[in-house]
Formats: structure tokens, C-alpha cells, sequence
């Protein structure tokens, strides 16, 4: 007899598996990748706020102890963040500490490329790290509607590479698909990039032309981002049992903070945290929160030092965001020590980006992650096991 | 039936033919629709007729000359006459600055549109792609900047050296408000230094990443400090005290640089006239520079007074240029793609709001690029959602025209796209090709629609029974019309 995936699934259901894996296969799962734009501030993120290096560094950025929202004795969230605070609670919320790569390279354009591509500082890749998963096993398993919706103005990001589409307005995008007509072939590399970006555009519309049985009740935020929340809860609840679209890159910026940094960050984080909320009220209502996983992600941090402006420049290492039903709450990881900064003032990372994409490669798709990223990275504990 | 199978073989031959000597002796109607849709903007068959016949040499020059004296048409909009704004934060409260931030997005809009405009009518429209270019390369955003002013001020710049000297234009960017206000030039003081605008002088606007050490980032933000920008006439101010004189060492060489010398010792480095020659090769050649040429562009571009035309003439007579393996291998930015199909079917239009709307909804607002490295360009211009709005512009132009007033006695077509009316003398354009708006092409006819609208030939093969305008928006929905 010949075992099928969901078969054995099924049996490991039996024998205790987490209940994040009983309630899907690998292919059902869902990867929201949300990148903070410009280079998020760290520091000002997850906030070490009874280091006393931080409130010397930041004469008029530091937040005060009474206003962190505490995760421990030593680390608390910024106060805009609240709305993230029950699913601290929970133990959803998942916080990656001190996350970067050797030798930074301080450029927005060159640090998201290495984010993206999941490359060594002087590397240079062309696909995203998610094409890679796709290549490495992950696309031969399911029949994909398409393998990566972009919702918003960035580009395609990790997804570069992939079957993805990007998407401004899910209706929009079905009604004109008409428009297109699938052929694949080659002449010039820009010809064949439209032929395929039309076929991409196919497939897709096909598999979103169902609406969900019935709309939402979760209210979302305005705003780009919020409505980038709402077709992204909109799309994988119209897909039950439809192999779906597997990764979502939402964007949300620009954190690029050199001067008068406090409102501004403030003003994100709180678009953050809501529109974070509402993902969650949004997939749990279509069923699929405890299949889903959230990952915060961004070119830097910033520098650790407030410049004369009352910002901040570019950085290195920053903390970032993981949450779902399928993670394991917590801190993870070290916090950069404050006192001692590299050569250019900067924040020395105490885990690589990469062992977090290792640990979705290996834990959350089960396909080799040395075939997503070069080099051997231990995984993260921030699954639940 | 034109198969995929026949594109391939027909690009890889192309390819191969690249070998030879490429330059025509004359110029062909489809040379030069190559010339002056890469030079401009997609052009009309009227607008072909006059250069055909000439040496590529003489038309390169004409472009070149033509396109370095040309001014404006309309004049620009009347704010930018005005006294300039009151910065947001001397503004007294929050209702103030709302309407100010109302009033900055209509004059940005006005001044896009503007520009557009002379887009469409520019009798040079070369001038016009240069300005864009630099507009990209030094990519400033009103989002920051915050004075639609200003941005027209920067605007005049990028059209005052156009096709001039690169490092004249390169100091007066550097003195430039907007700059100043855009990369933090502003708040950049002897005792606290903003690399902000060193660093992206080195990697994306003389001499690109690799050629250049961190160290060289802060000792040039040292050389850059003291300048300001007055806001009350928005003129850039240099105050000797907030200005680091001290020794600083830059690519080396230690001197006590100032925001002239440092400026010059960048574009004295190796790396700098390649840096500038490649990035016109892929605005108006191809996505992969030849490096014969290219070198030969860059030596051109120093010895003569780091001219543009120098540069652009070499790469605009060279075989690369001309090979076949060459046309349609570039994507029609969103702006090229309106201006150039209204410029390419002569469309009048009486109203160019929805054309400013659509290049931002196709991800290039003028005066608003996305970030400082500009408009990525090239395949990033076409994703799922672009590629769709980019199609349903041109079938919302021929519907429009279709089903419009009708035909009128002198056959002329009218209709409406949104607020705007749009007409076409679709008799007067498709004659000259032997078409009619009311038959169907035969092969021949079919052949020369195809050559005035397509860079490549038409992947979807235009289904029989296909009449007139019809005919006309079936090819601008052929992928191949996303190409230049």
C-alpha cells in the first residue's frame, strides 16, 4: 500500500503530534511574511529598557521603564505595541533576538537583497529564499494555486523567483485576468518574463475567482497595510481545500528614521500591532491560524547611538516578530550587549537570519535547508515541537 | 499563426547575428522606430517619415543637438511662480498642516501632469527621457522633501543638464535644496556628521557599490558638512561653523576637502565614468553592457568635459545598438508606455489627469520615485498587477474610441477615457500603411501594422475577422507591446 503524506499524518496525529500538525499537511500551511520597510529600529522595537547603556545612548529616544510593556526583568515591548500584548500571552508571540548577518552591509537596496536571497554579505544570489524552498522539494508536493501573492507596492522579495503574483486588489485582479493569455516561451529574457508574469496571472486567477462561502466579520484596519491584511485573510479563506497560495508578502514602512524618530516609529508600530491583530482575528475566523505562521523581517536595525536629529541611522542587528498557532511564545535568543558595539558603533548579532529560515525550511516545509540557504545554520526554537 | 517556437529561433538568430558590423549605412522605417522609440517615446508613422533614409551618424547628431537647446512648451504650473511654502512645522496646528499636505499632493500632481504633457508634445523628446533619467538617477521624493517647489527647482536641473556636463550637474545636485532636504545634507555638522548623503554619492551616483570602503563614507561626510537650506527663499546656505575643516583622506589621499574637491576627487576615481556610461546602457540600450564600448563611452565621457552626449553618442552608433538581437529587449516604463501610445497613435487628449493617475498606479509617480536608488526598472516594471493595468489602458483607449461618438465624416474617432476626451484619426494613421478603419488587413498590411506598433514580432497572432481598431488593440494587448 502506498503511504500518502496525509496518511501518515494522520497516523503521527495518534502518536501525540502538536495540533498545528494534525490540522494540516505541509502543503496547507501558511507563511506571512510582513518586512518592515526602511530598516526597523530595533532597540526601540524590543526594548532592553533596564540596560542603563540604552538610556544613555538615546538621550531623547530611550523609552522609559514605566512605559515598556515588560516581556521580562529586562527586555519590554514599546508601548504602541499593545495590541500584541494577549498574544504574549498566549504564547503565540514569538521574539527573535538580536537577528543579523557578518560583515553588514548598511545599504537598504544591498541588506533587503540579502534578506531576501538569504546570501552571505558578499554574495550575490537572484532568487528569493522562498523560490529556493519551492525548488527544493516544497513545489513538487502540492499543486499550488500559485506559489506567492505580494499584496501592496513592494516587489517580490523572498518571493523573486517563485510562481508568484503581485496582487493590489483581489477583485480587480480576477476580473482582468481576461486580459491575459497563458503561453510559455522564451525570444528575449524581458519577453519571456511578461509570457510568464501572464501565466503566473492564469493560474492565480483561477484559484481566486471563489470567493470565501461567506465575507469576514473580522474588521480591518485602513490603511494599505490593513487592507493588505484583509485580502491576505480574504485569499486563504477562500481557498479551503484548494492546495492555496503557501507564502504572503505584506510590506509596511518606510521605518527609515534619521530625524524626529519617536512619532513616526510610533505611528508604524501601532499599523503594526493592529494590522497584526486583525491577521489573526481574520485567519482564526477562516480556520487557518493555527496552520499560519507570521515572521517580521527588515534590511537592519539602526544604529545603536540617537543622532543629533533625534533619529537614527542605519544599523545591523535587530530583534523581529514571530506568530501563529504552530509557534512557541517566548524570547529566543540573546539581546545585543549594548557595550560592545562594532567598528562603526553598531550592534554585534547574536543569531543569523538564516537560522530562522532553517528552521522554516527543516520544521515548518520539511525540505532540506541546505538547500535554501548555503551553509549549515542551527534552527530556532520558536516552533512548537 | 506566429508560434513561440518561431520567437525563440527568431531571437536566437538575432543573437548570432550580433558578430558583424550592425550600424545600417541608411536608416529603414524599422531603424528608426528603434532610434526614436529609445530616444523618446513609441512614434507615430508621421513622426518616422523625416529621418528615414538618413545615415545613422546625421540622425544621431540632429537628436543629440535638437534635444541639448530645446525649453518647455506650456509653462509650468502657476504655483511654482509663487512664494515658496511655509515649512510643516511653523505651521500653528494640525488642521493647518493637513491642508498643507492637501495642497502639496495637488501642486505635485500639477506638476506631473505638466510634464507630461510636454512629454506628449515635445518636438525633443530626448530632452525630455534625459530629465527623466537623471530625475531617476538622483531619485528625490516630495513625500520628504515636502515643497513641490523645490522639486520643480531640482526639475530644472536635471533639464538644464540633460545631455551637459554630468559633474556640473553632480556639484549643483549636491547644492541642491531639495537634495539637501531629501539625504539630511541639512542636518549634516561638523560634530554630527550624516553619512546620509556621502554614502549615496558613492553607491548610486558615481560610483556604485565595491568601489569605495566605509571609511570613505564618513571622511566624505566630514567634507559635505556646513550646508543648509533656507526655507524662507529655499536657497541652500553654507555655514563655515558647522563645516569639519580639519584633514580628511578620501580614497587615500588626505587633503582638507570641501563639498567641491571631495565631489571632484569622486568622479577622479577609476570606477566613475563606467558607472554613469552603464546605467545609460541599460536605459537605452540593453540590460547588459558591452564592455568594449561601454570603456570606449566612459574615455569618451572624461575627455570631453564629462558631457552625457559624448557618452550617449558612442552608445547610439554603436553595432550593439543596432543589432537586431537588440530591438524589444528593453520594457516600456509606465511613463513611456502612456506618453509613448498616445504619442505612437497620435491620440489627442484634452485632459492628462488619468494618464498622471495611471503611471502611479503603474509604480512610477513622477517626483515621488520609491526610494533613493530610483525606479528599478526593466522586469521589476511588470508583475501580475501592473501587467493587467498596463493592458486594460490601451483596451480602455480603443473601447473608448469603438464605442464612442462613431465614426466621424472626416474619420475621426472620439471618446472618453474617465474625465478626458480622447480622439484618433484612425482614417489618417492607418492610410499610410495601406490599412482601413473598416477592413480587415491582408498579410502584407497585417505585416506593416505590426512593424508600426510592435518592437518584436506579436506572440498572439491577431484572431481572423479582426477590423480596424479592433485590430489596433488586440497588438497593444500582445505582450510584445510591453516592449521597446
Amino acid at each position: 500500500m502506498k503511504l500518502h503524506r496525509r496518511h501518515l499524518l494522520s497516523l503521527a496525529a495518534c502518536a501525540g503530534l502538536p495540533g498545528w500538525a494534525r490540522a494540516a499537511s505541509v502543503v496547507d500551511r501558511v507563511l506571512v511574511l510582513v518586512e518592515l520597510k526602511g530598516g526597523n529600529d530595533g532597540l526601540n522595537t524590543v526594548v532592553p529598557y533596564a540596560d542603563p547603556a540604552y538610556a544613555a545612548l538615546r538621550p531623547t529616544l530611550a523609552l522609559k521603564p514605566d512605559v515598556v510593556l515588560p516581556l521580562d526583568e529586562k527586555v519590554g515591548l514599546h508601548p504602541a505595541l499593545a495590541p500584541l500584548m494577549p498574544l504574549w500571552a498566549q504564547g503565540e508571540l514569538a521574539v527573535l533576538q538580536g537577528l543579523g548577518y557578518p560583515s553588514p552591509n548598511l545599504s537598504h537596496f544591498r541588506s533587503i537583497e540579502i534578506w531576501d536571497s538569504a546570501s552571505a554579505s558578499d554574495e550575490y544570489l537572484d532568487d528569493g529564499w522562498v523560490a529556493r524552498a519551492m525548488a527544493a522539494g516544497l513545489r513538487d508536493r502540492a499543486h499550488f494555486t500559485t506559489e506567492g501573492v505580494a499584496l501592496g507596492s513592494a516587489g517580490p522579495g523572498a518571493l523573486r523567483g517563485a510562481r508568484a503574483v503581485a496582487i493590489g486588489n483581489v477583485d480587480a485582479f480576477v476580473a482582468q485576468s481576461r486580459l491575459v493569455r497563458s503561453v510559455d516561451g522564451g525570444g528575449s529574457p524581458a519577453l519571456a518574463h511578461v509570457l510568464r508574469v501572464e501565466s503566473d496571472v492564469m493560474k492565480a486567477a483561477d484559484g481566486l475567482r471563489t470567493p470565501p462561502a461567506t465575507p469576514l466579520a473580522t474588521e480591518f484596519p485602513a490603511g494599505a497595510f490593513g487592507q493588505a491584511v484583509r485580502a491576505t485573510c480574504r485569499i486563504v479563506a477562500g481557498q479551503a481545500g484548494q492546495g492555496g497560495v503557501p507564502v504572503f508578502h505584506l510590506s509596511l514602512g518606510s521605518f527609515d528614521t534619521h530625524q524626529q524618530q519617536a512619532g513616526t516609529h510610533a505611528g508604524l508600530l501601532k499599523q503594526l500591532a493592529e494590522g497584526l491583530v486583525a491577521l489573526r482575528a481574520g485567519l482564526v475566523e477562516a480556520g487557518a491560524w493555527d496552520r499560519t505562521l507570521v515572521l517580521t523581517y527588515s534590511e537592519f536595525g539602526r544604529r545603536a547611538r540617537e543622532n543629533q536629529s533625534r533619529g537614527t541611522d542605519h544599523g545591523t542587528a535587530s530583534s523581529h516578530f514571530a506568530l501563529g498557532g504552530a509557534v512557541k511564545g517566548g524570547l529566543i535568543g540573546t539581546m545585543p550587549e549594548l557595550e560592545r558595539l562594532d567598528a562603526t558603533q553598531n550592534l554585534v548579532h547574536t543569531s543569523d537570519f538564516r537560522q530562522v529560515y532553517a528552521t522554516i525550511a527543516r520544521q515548518w516545509w520539511g525540505v532540506p535547508p541546505e538547500k535554501v540557504i548555503r551553509g549549515r545554520f542551527d534552527p530556532l526554537p520558536f516552533l512548537r515541537a | 499563426m506566429i508560434s513561440v517556437r518561431f520567437l525563440v529561433g527568431w531571437w536566437l538568430a538575432m543573437l548570432l547575428g550580433v558578430a558583424g558590423a550592425q550600424v545600417p549605412e541608411r536608416l529603414s522605417e524599422a531603424d528608426v522606430r528603434h532610434l526614436l522609440g529609445r530616444t523618446g517615446f513609441a512614434p507615430s508613422p508621421a513622426e518616422v517619415a523625416p529621418w528615414v533614409g538618413m545615415t545613422p551618424a546625421a540622425a544621431v547628431d540632429r537628436l543629440l543637438a535638437q534635444a541639448e537647446v530645446a525649453t518647455p512648451r506650456h509653462p509650468a504650473p502657476a504655483f511654482t511662480a509663487e512664494p515658496v511654502h511655509v515649512p510643516y512645522g511653523q505651521l500653528p496646528d494640525e488642521a493647518a498642516r493637513r491642508q498643507a499636505r492637501v495642497r502639496d499632493r495637488a501642486d505635485t500632481r500639477a506638476l506631473s501632469t505638466w510634464w507630461l504633457v510636454e512629454m506628449r508634445e515635445s518636438p525633443t523628446p530626448l530632452t525630455e527621457r534625459m530629465t527623466l533619467f537623471w530625475h531617476n538617477h538622483f531619485a528625490t521624493s516630495e513625500q520628504k522633501v515636502r515643497q513641490p517647489q523645490g522639486m520643480y527647482v531640482q526639475h530644472l536641473l536635471f533639464r538644464r543638464y540633460a545631455l551637459g556636463s554630468f559633474r556640473d550637474l553632480l556639484q549643483a545636485v549636491a547644492r541642491d535644496p531639495a537634495m539637501l532636504v531629501w539625504l539630511d545634507g541639512g542636518s549634516n555638522r561638523a560634530k554630527a556628521p550624516n553619512e546620509n548623503f556621502a554614502r549615496e554619492v558613492m553607491e548610486l551616483f558615481a560610483l556604485g557599490e565595491g568601489h569605495y570602503t566605509e571609511a570613505d563614507v564618513r571622511e566624505a561626510a566630514r567634507a559635505f558638512s556646513g550646508w543648509g537650506v533656507r526655507r524662507t527663499d529655499w536657497q541652500a546656505t553654507f555655514q563655515p561653523r558647522q563645516f569639519d575643516t580639519g584633514p580628511k583622506t578620501l580614497f587615500g589621499v588626505t587633503a582638507r576637502y570641501d563639498m567641491g574637491s571631495a565631489l571632484d576627487h569622486i568622479l577622479a576615481q577609476p570606477a566613475s565614468a563606467r558607472f554613469i556610461v552603464d546605467k545609460l546602457w541599460r536605459e537605452f540600450v540593453s540590460p547588459t553592457p558591452d564592455l568594449r564600448v561601454a570603456g570606449r563611452a566612459a574615455a569618451e565621457l572624461r575627455a570631453n568635459g564629462w558631457r552625457t552626449s559624448a557618452a550617449l553618442r558612442v552608445l547610439l552608433l554603436s553595432d550593439p545598438f543596432w543589432a537586431p538581437a537588440t530591438r524589444g529587449v528593453l520594457v516600456k516604463s509606465p511613463v513611456e508606455l502612456a506618453v509613448g501610445t498616445l504619442r505612437q497613435f497620435d491620440l489627442a487628449l484634452d485632459d492628462f489627469g488619468p494618464v498622471e493617475a495611471l503611471t502611479g498606479r503603474l509604480g512610477q509617480d513622477l517626483f515621488q520615485p520609491p526610494n533613493v536608488k530610483g525606479w528599478t526598472g526593466y522586469t521589476a516594471w511588470i508583475d501580475g498587477a501592473t501587467l493587467l493595468e498596463r493592458k486594460r489602458f490601451t483596451e480602455r483607449v480603443f473601447l473608448a474610441l469603438e464605442n464612442g461618438a462613431g465614426m466621424m465624416a472626416d474619420g475621426a474617432r472620439r471618446g472618453r477615457l474617465g474625465p478626458a476626451r480622447v480622439a484618433f484619426d484612425a482614417g489618417g494613421w492607418l492610410r499610410p500603411l495601406g490599412a482601413w478603419p473598416d477592413r480587415e488587413p491582408d498579410a502584407a498590411t497585417a505585416s506593416r501594422l505590426q512593424a508600426a506598433v510592435l518592437p518584436v514580432p506579436p506572440v498572439n497572432p491577431v484572431p481572423a475577422g479582426t477590423v480596424g481598431l479592433p485590430y489596433l488593440r488586440a497588438m497593444t494587448l500582445d505582450p510584445a507591446y510591453q516592449l521597446k
